[in-house]
């Protein structure tokens, strides 16, 4: 018995019905739409929403690439695009201005995503309230008033208790003036490249059920204080120990036989591009 | 061009799945799904419940595939389901019409119809059989043969479809007030997301689908003393029911133009739990209130502890977490609670580097707006 699945895995009626709240997503964004997730050939909690969101837009002349926290070739980076590839049968790269669909889990690219570009963010919570309100019902009465002070009250116990805001990655951010939204856990140096985007950003919750979006040069602003202005993660005047990039994202990495502590691209691909950019270069100067 | 190589996860994932091939048949036997779907029928219908998908043989080499994980092979059919477009509806199936292999009440010792026993390993002793060790195909045979004659034939599947159901007993008595028909339009949650307040059909459907095990502790934790209620198995049925759907090309719903598909073994429990009822006057009187479960096979806790369940959820006290309908509808689902689970072995190097960022933020400027003020106080002082 040998079952030859349909493009892109799921029926066509499963696509257009995650298309259709896709497209209210975009509509009104920040704004969680509920849509009927379906289980995936790989475990919830390992980007099932946006493998969701991928499968249901890929189509033929679609590039499409994947990255996990930073890096192409992280396990499940490759076992994502290993299942869009067996089951479209498109064009899959490493290159962030190449690819025309990128599914990522917490990292929004170093390189700035262009128009017509669709980044996909893998969401574990979708909802930013959810810390100090467990119930669903009473989260979508809050957004539904506006009602955000929890928001900020979480903030500022933060503040009150450690002095400096301790959100980790996932720092809720105002979208378009109305929707509190979570970004998903990228980290918070991330969370700027979300302000007026070219590319339109779609973030999917396989386990939780929901689809938001911020469309292209949609006004997102990180939550603050005047006094406790919002900070990103610091890595002060850190290099690329490959590439000597500066300004990026890094991975903090232990150096065994130094016992000391150095720090590389975060952005895999952006760190190969610029080491083979260099030594193109160094190439043709000893040419 | 020198390319540098950052690569290795691919051939990593390869030999991974090249292995765990090795650990399901290093042993050089292989199953044979057929022999699977024959004998672990208890692992089948706990499977196609969960899965909610009822196919004894895809369910067979679900098991095959995972090696005997439940969890595994629930995955395994349920993404196996989102590929499968959804054609039909069927009619609203009705339990009276099972045929029924086995149904015994805990409230009535002379049931009308009688108690019917079926199978069941209730009334076993749980010690280790040795002889299964070598039993063959050939035992097999001669004992059904031997079966066969005891009885004169093999048992057929089911008594025909006459039996009074227990509830009916009690409503004839006035013990329990006869529960109006809803015959609204069921929900379906996988193809509209649950929404909360959730639907008595939405409710239904998240328990049927959940794991076993959890359904079952939830409502231990019920009877145990978190919304106390104490329940009596008014019926419990295992049989075959009979599912139909519509003429798809005709334009009505009815019943006379229906085609019948085949059948379906469901577990069917009916749960009794006393509940007082305020009177005109203010005084109160005891009464019967049903708490339902219904479940693919014969998976009889499952549909007890779905029914208690059930019930616990109507009532609704948010002092108790099982009648907490986002507690316990949000967290029962095997695919959706092991996957988050599993979800932790991924990588979280930014994530983590990101909180470390902030640990080591308020260690370096430990100080708190408390701290300041009093800093800022002490050198007023000076």
């Amino acid at each position: 018995m040998q079952i030859n699945y349909n493009f892109a895995f799921f029926d066509e009626g499963s696509k257009r019905e995650i298309r259709r709240a896709t497209l209210k997503a975009i509509a009104i964004p920040g704004y969680q739409v509920p849509f009927a997730s379906r289980e995936m050939p790989i475990a919830r909690g390992w980007g099932t929403g946006g493998l969701q969101l991928t499968l249901s837009l890929v189509g033929r002349d679609d590039i499409v690439k994947v990255i996990d926290q930073g890096s192409d070739e992280s396990v499940n980076a490759v076992s994502i695009k290993k299942l869009v590839q067996n089951t479209t049968d498109i064009r899959t790269t490493d290159e962030t201005t190449q690819a025309t669909l990128i599914q990522s889990r917490h990292r929004v690219p170093e390189i700035p995503l262009r128009a017509g570009q669709i980044l996909v963010l893998q969401v574990p919570m979708p909802e930013p309230l959810r810390m100090y309100e467990p119930r669903e019902a009473e989260t979508k009465k809050l957004h539904a008033e506006k009602e955000y002070s929890g928001a900020w009250l979480m903030l500022f116990e933060q503040i009150m208790n450690y002095g400096s805001m301790t959100t980790g990655a996932d720092h809720p951010v105002m979208v378009h003036d109305r929707y509190v939204m979570a970004p998903s856990p990228i980290p918070k140096f991330d969370n700027a490249k979300l302000n007026a985007s070219e590319a339109l950003i779609l973030l999917g919750a396989g386990r939780e059920k929901k689809i938001y979006a911020v469309p292209p040069y949609t006004k997102v602003v990180s939550l603050d204080f005047e006094d406790y202005p919002f900070e990103t993660e610091s890595f002060e005047d850190r290099s690329c120990r490959l590439c000597g990039a500066t300004g990026v994202f890094m991975d903090e990495l232990y150096d065994d036989a130094s016992g000391t502590a150095y720090f590389q691209c975060n952005d895999t691909s952006y760190c190969l591009e610029r080491m083979n950019e260099q030594s193109w270069r160094e190439g043709a100067e000893s040419r | 061009m020198g390319y540098v190589a950052v690569k290795g996860g691919t051939l990593a994932i390869e030999e991974s799945l090249k292995r765990i091939k090795f650990e399901r048949i290093k042993q050089g036997k292989v199953l044979d799904v057929a022999r699977i779907e024959g004998g672990m029928r208890g692992l089948i219908d706990q499977i196609m419940s969960e899965s909610s998908l009822y196919d004894e043989t895809l369910a067979a080499l679900a098991i095959k595939q995972a090696e005997g994980s439940p969890e595994e092979a629930v995955f395994l059919l349920r993404a196996y389901r989102s590929t499968l477009p959804r054609k039909h509806y069927s009619r609203a199936v009705h339990t009276r019409e099972m045929r029924v292999e086995r149904r015994i009440s805990a409230s009535f010792k002379d049931i009308p119809g009688g108690q019917i026993l079926g199978a069941s390993v209730d009334y076993s002793h749980r010690l280790l059989d040795f002889d299964l060790m070598h039993e063959t195909d050939e035992d097999a045979a001669r004992w059904l043969e031997a079966f066969a004659g005891e009885r004169g034939s093999l048992p057929e599947a089911g008594c025909p479809p006459e039996l009074m159901k227990v509830m009916d007993y009690l409503i004839e008595q006035g013990l329990m007030i006869s529960p109006v028909d809803d015959n609204t339009e069921p929900d379906d949650v996988t193809r509209r997301s649950i929404t909360f307040p959730a639907s008595r059909s939405q409710k239904l459907q998240v328990l049927t689908r959940g794991q076993i095990g959890t359904v079952t502790s939830l409502a231990y934790a019920v009877i145990r003393g978190y919304g106390v209620s104490h329940p009596t198995v008014g019926e419990l049925r295992v049989g075959r029911v009979p599912v139909c759907i519509d003429d798809p090309l005709g334009s009505g719903a009815d019943a006379e133009d229906s085609y019948y598909i085949g059948e379906i073994k469901v577990t069917e429990a009916e749960m009794l739990m006393s509940a007082a009822v305020v009177k005109e006057q203010g005084g109160k009187e005891l009464s019967f209130e049903i708490g339902y479960g219904l479940c693919y096979g014969q998976n009889e806790t499952k549909a007890i502890a779905m029914g208690i369940l059930d019930h616990s959820l109507e009532q609704g006290d948010s002092r108790f977490p099982t009648q907490d309908q986002e507690f316990v509808l949000y967290h029962i689902d095997s695919v959706e609670s092991t996957g988050f689970m599993s979800h932790l072995k991924l990588p979280h190097y930014v994530t983590f580097q990101s909180k470390m960022n902030d640990v080591r933020k308020t260690k370096t400027t430990a100080t708190t707006p408390e701290a300041e003020e009093t800093k800022e106080v002490e050198e007023l002082c000076k």
